[in-house]
């Protein structure tokens, strides 16, 4: 193995590791949702996409609607469509290799398939397909341990783990802070949520929310 | 929520979630160029995520309720500024949350 690869594969696994671990949340949050461990299992074997999932789960949590439970997942899976684009060009596959692709096409594997840009094409895909993969190895087994955990413990509010949920979600969002505009989208964001939560059904808030973004994002900057 | 409910919000959020990680491999770069779009779509997780801290940190149905997991948030929020990785601040907003529910 050259020092490049073995650089790719480090980058890659350290991340997968790292954010596979936060299954443990997303198990937990799952079955505190009233979900089974098997449906935890299923959401992270066949959704595969942290965001998403949690947001599902969220949703169901909070007392929504089936349909705002599902939009709201679909409406963070958005993203990763754009992420097919890029990755697209970049890893030229077909068949079942190309469904095995769009399966791993998320936040983490695209994010370091884009960091190995100095590295070449080659070193690109690999940390595409080794991140990809490593995220969903680690993200299953921690969603199982979480799941299994948080049905052990019983009352979700007696362990903290109707605090754990929201906090998870402050954590995914902190990262995305990176600058002035994008903090006052989000203080914007929870102002609005507040603002309707008493006008609207539960769960709907979430969704409705997006108006935000629409209108800060309308214009140029 | 019955059962049958809790496997539809499962399974059409799997098809959903695969159906657009698949498009973004099907679909040719020039239909998504659009600069409006790309804007509103990078903002879209901000917002989402902005309102579901604040639909499981203070919300209960259709109220805002200030309770143990306010408490929680908090010491996350601390976390993150102290850059603690997620599993820390995810631990300590639940140990705190789960302290002050059982003072009260």
């Amino acid at each position: 193995m050259s020092s490049l690869t073995r650089r790719t594969v480090r980058d890659s696994l350290s991340v997968a590791i790292t954010v596979g671990t936060y299954g443990v949340a997303f198990g937990a949050a799952s079955v505190a949702a009233g979900f089974t461990v098997l449906q935890s299992c299923l959401f992270s074997l066949l959704t595969f996409t942290g965001a998403s999932q949690f947001a599902a789960v969220g949703v169901v949590a909070s007392g929504g609607a089936a349909a705002s439970a599902v939009a709201a997942a679909a409406l963070l899976g958005t993203r990763n469509a754009l992420y097919g684009i890029q990755m697209a060009p970049l890893l030229k596959v077909k068949g079942v290799r190309r469904l095995l692709a769009a399966h791993i096409t998320i936040d983490e594997s695209t994010g370091v398939a884009l960091s190995q840009a100095p590295r070449g094409v080659a070193a690109m895909r690999e940390g595409f397909w080794i991140t990809g993969t490593g995220v969903f190895i680690f993200w299953n087994i921690f969603t199982l341990l979480g799941a299994l955990g948080a049905k052990a413990l019983g009352n979700p509010a007696s362990w903290g783990l109707d605090a754990a949920v929201p906090a998870a979600f402050l954590g995914l969002l902190w990262p995305r802070l990176v600058t002035n505009f994008l903090r006052a989208v989000a203080v914007a964001s929870m102002a609005f949520a507040i603002l309707i939560t008493p006008w609207l059904p539960a769960g709907l808030p979430i969704i409705a929310t997006t108006v935000v973004a629409v209108a800060l994002g309308w214009r140029a900057r | 929520m019955s059962s049958m409910v809790m496997w539809i919000v499962l399974g059409a959020t799997c098809v959903l979630c695969f159906s657009l990680k698949l498009l973004g491999h099907l679909i040719p770069e020039p239909w998504l160029a659009n600069p409006r779009l790309q804007r509103i779509n990078a903002l879209i997780p901000i917002s989402l995520l902005s309102a579901l801290v604040v639909a499981q940190g203070v919300v209960v149905k259709t109220h805002v309720v200030i309770d143990h997991r306010l408490a929680g948030l908090a010491v996350a929020l601390a976390a993150l500024f102290a850059k603690a990785p997620f599993p820390v601040v995810v631990v300590a907003a639940a140990a705190t949350s789960a302290l002050v529910y059982h003072l009260h």
